[in-house]
């Protein structure tokens, strides 16, 4: 059966442009294996050299996270369902918490801060 | 270049303004293009999104929009033809410049990243910084010039700042 996805803005350039792909598959890892399968490229961008799902990239099955889906890939589809990849957004003037010092002030972790000015 | 109406800029900024001291934080609906003479990426704004700041441990310098806000954004935005092209957030007395964090947990290349200085409670300096490179390893923001739009908007457009936790 044929499941769409929904490709965020900035994975469309691997994905032949698209906004949606539709795949043939029958449980959420089937359809992940397909998109990959019909788009290469996109592969490196959702996977780690593991075949993790990158930390920041998150699948929805409509409005779950298959990471929390009781069967997880093994979760049936059907026509329906739609599948969402939607990279994470965070960030804040706070440090990263690899920053060395480790307290919290983004005026520490480098060059990217300039000085501040109020 | 980022393409935004007057009502929806000002509207991000007193969203800082309402959050202060802690970061606020929204997604920006519209639509993506290039100039035709010299290629500039362009990013038009056509409604803005409020998102909760999850980052409640250290919601003063820290922000993260939940995953399933941006599902519904992206849901609400395809409904009227419209993708998710940038995003925004404010830094409580501190520039208008991204910082380390910020770009370590950019991942949205191509798209607007809008920071709000709020300083004593008041907006000051709004940026925009787009993000760019081909891939998470070679991910860098550049300055991004804002053109704010005077025209006036729909009626139905003026409620441009919706909460994604709301509907």
């Amino acid at each position: 059966m044929s499941i769409k996805i929904l490709i965020p803005t900035p994975l469309r350039v691997y994905a032949g442009g698209q906004d949606t792909v539709a795949v043939e598959a029958g449980t959420v890892g089937e359809v992940m294996a397909q998109l990959t399968i019909l788009h290469p490229e996109l592969k490196k961008h959702l996977y780690s050299e593991g075949g993790k799902l990158r930390s920041f990239v998150n699948v929805y099955l409509n409005d779950e996270d298959i990471r929390y889906l009781p069967e997880s890939e093994a979760t049936p589809v059907t026509p329906a369902d739609v599948l969402s990849i939607i990279p994470s957004i965070a960030g804040g003037w706070g440090c990263p918490r690899s920053c060395a010092g480790g307290s919290g002030r983004a005026l520490r972790c480098g060059r990217a801060q300039p000085p501040r000015t109020n | 270049m980022l393409d935004i109406p007057e009502a929806i800029y000002q509207g991000l900024r007193r969203h800082g303004e309402e959050t202060y001291p802690y970061e606020c934080c929204g997604i920006l609906l519209g639509r993506s293009s290039h100039a035709a003479v010299d290629g500039v990426s362009i990013n038009e704004v056509v409604q803005a999104v409020r998102a909760g700041n999850t980052r409640t441990d250290s919601a003063h310098n820290r922000y993260n929009i939940a995953p399933h806000d941006l599902v519904r954004a992206q849901r609400q935005g395809r409904q009227r033809g419209l993708d998710i092209i940038g995003f925004y957030h404010s830094h409580p007395d501190h520039p208008a410049q991204w910082s380390s964090t910020d770009l370590a947990e950019a991942h949205w290349i191509g798209c607007s990243y809008v920071i709000t200085a709020v300083e004593q409670g008041r907006a000051a300096a709004t940026r925009s910084f787009l993000l760019t490179g081909s891939s998470e390893e070679e991910k860098r923001f550049e300055d991004e010039p804002v053109s704010i739009r005077q025209n006036l908007i729909a009626e139905d457009d003026i409620e441009v700042i919706q909460s994604a936790t709301e509907d």
